[in-house]
């Protein structure tokens, strides 16, 4: 539905998006990560047709947004970063507006403003200014202008941005649900967010796609993937540590919390192999008395900052 | 209803919406009534007519025209909301003319709220009122071309104040390009073709034409087609600068 190819970007002497192409089908929800400045927003520009792109093309619903950019853009909803609304409009004004831009009239447009404004829980401040509605109100309000007419296509830039625990969890369950029907896009600096709603996650680093896979494959390229944290109530014998680096598949056991009551320990396997059941004989054998036990599954931030720091140290 | 008409609602109902609408029609009609009867000398004159009336509206025009038109791009650039006008499905050339329709029809309801001056001359004594209906037509159509350059303008940049001065400095180069003060400029070494050319670009030439009551299509043109030049620039910056 959407489809990016060698798609390129230059300012000047700045080169934002470099050879980009992907594409992305009905039911994905595709995660850009990528630290400030990686090129996240330009790509999404150049997806909306706000900015034209320096060489390469984007498709939307087989669309050239650059030939066909009506076609392309009444199958495509945007919420840009930092979700921009005419201040001086309600809610309500503001919605009829993108929906009568958008072709609707009538009971018609009626019927989709009131469902829009339902799903995204807009009706409460249906009729106060937006310039006078909080952080997240703003946000719910770019979101529904995106929503309006039901698009194939979203693409969201930093949806959950500026926004409480409990408004982000309503988004993501809001992009959660239009999931499945379809495509949609998001940015994010919040790497729980990926797990949560993403099927598949992209680290963009200097304008170039570094990875692309799903949240999980993303997490096993940590080091710390399928590691074990043991925590065990004292007192304890010598030579625990060298004990845990002597049960099969391990490699190393590092001593992450040391206390005169507790101590916890990290045990990272042989090339990422599950090694739980291993380390919890071995301790049942001991006879530790053990307080918890568990598999880390790896740290998309630790993956995020390995793959983009070094790209980073070079500007 | 087309796309046009959507932008243009909108943007109307924006003006009523904030206090633009009633400070600018406030300050117009004031300044417009003090011109024309301590400077223009009105009652003294002793004729029954609105030449001092108009005679002031390129003047009132240079200086509040910008200040409505310095936010039309202006504004959208800084809030943001140019990146989701343009990611709609409009054209650029419907939001440049969607925009400045509004805003010209704006400066519309502004000038026929001077009715009570027609009124009043009316009760005075006996005036052409084909002239002054074809003063009030011209002083539309130049008011026109004072919005169109100022949303040229106004989409060059982010700073509404930048946007403000530069507009009345250029409409003031379309104001006086009649008069010496711009024409000695170029006398002397452009050719005297040139020097017409120039000339002919002044509003108060042809805004002059219109309110002797002369209605000729050459001087509606002439605004006209300055109004579609500027249009025309104004999709042209926004094409070259708008991400900016």
């Amino acid at each position: 539905m959407v489809e990016l190819r060698r798609l390129g970007k230059t300012f000047g002497p700045i080169i934002a998006v470099d050879d980009v192409s992907f594409t992305v089908g009905r039911g994905e929800v595709l995660g850009f990560l990528g630290p400030n400045g990686a090129g996240k927003s330009t790509t999404m520009k150049m997806i909306t047709g706000f900015l034209t792109p320096t060489r390469g093309t984007v498709k939307v619903n087989g669309f050239d947004v650059q030939e066909q950019p009506l076609e392309a853009k009444k199958s495509l909803g945007y919420l840009p970063e930092g979700a921009p609304a005419y201040g001086e409009m309600t809610p309500l004004a503001f919605l009829v507006f993108i929906g009568e831009i958008r072709g609707f009239r009538g009971a018609e447009l009626q019927r989709r403003v009131a469902e829009t404004m339902e799903k995204v829980n807009l009706e409460g401040v249906a009729h106060q200014p937006i310039d006078t509605l909080s952080k997240g109100f703003k946000r719910r309000v770019g979101l529904a202008q995106a929503i309006v007419h039901d698009p194939s296509v979203l693409i969201l830039d930093e949806p959950t941005d500026g926004l409480d625990p409990n408004q982000k969890h309503e988004v993501r369950g809001l992009i959660k649900t239009m999931a499945q029907e379809k495509a949609i896009i998001l940015s994010t600096h919040v790497l729980e967010e990926v797990h949560a709603v993403c099927t598949r996650a992209m680290i963009i680093a200097k304008g170039k796609v570094i990875t692309d896979g799903t949240p999980t494959e993303l997490e096993a390229r940590s080091r710390w993937h399928n590691a074990v944290i043991l925590r065990l109530r004292g007192p304890l014998p010598d030579g625990v540590q060298a004990m845990l680096e002597g049960v099969p598949g391990v490699r190393k056991a590092e001593v992450i919390d040391e206390g005169p009551a507790e101590q916890a320990y990290r045990i990272l396997p042989k090339d990422g192999q599950p090694i739980i059941s291993a380390v919890s004989r071995c301790a049942h054998r001991q006879d530790w008395d053990v307080v918890e036990l568990s598999v880390d599954r790896g740290h998309l931030d630790e993956v995020f900052r390995s793959l983009t720091m070094p790209a980073q140290a070079l500007t | 209803m087309s796309r046009i008409g959507v932008i243009f609602k909108r943007e109307l109902i924006g003006y009523f919406a904030t206090p633009i609408a009633a400070v600018f029609i406030i300050i117009f009609l004031m300044l417009a009534g003090a011109f024309t009867f301590y400077l223009g000398d009105f009652f003294a004159r002793g004729q029954a007519d609105l030449i001092p009336f108009f005679d002031f509206h390129p003047w009132l025009y240079l200086v509040l025209i910008p200040a409505l038109a310095m936010r039309l791009w202006a504004e959208e650039r800084r809030g943001g909301t140019i990146e989701l006008l343009f990611t709609l499905p409009v054209t650029l050339w419907e939001a440049v003319v969607g925009k400045f329709l509004a805003a010209w029809c704006f400066t519309g309801i502004v000038l026929a709220l001077t009715f009570p001056m027609w009124v009043t001359v009316n009760i005075l004594g006996e005036p052409d009122n084909g002239v002054i209906l074809a003063s009030y037509l011209g002083s539309f159509f130049m008011a026109g071309g004072f919005m169109a350059i100022g949303s040229c303008v106004s989409a060059l940049t982010k700073n509404q104040v930048i946007a403000f001065v530069i507009s009345v400095v250029v409409g003031l180069g379309f104001v006086l390009s009649g008069y010496p003060m711009v024409l000695d400029v170029f006398s002397g070494w452009a050719p005297p073709f040139f020097l017409e050319l120039i000339s002919s670009f002044s509003f108060l030439t042809h805004f002059n034409a219109l309110s002797r009551g002369v209605i000729d299509v050459r001087d509606l043109v002439y605004f006209l087609s300055l109004i579609g030049v500027w249009l025309f620039a104004t999709a042209l910056v926004l094409e070259w600068k708008k991400a900016e």
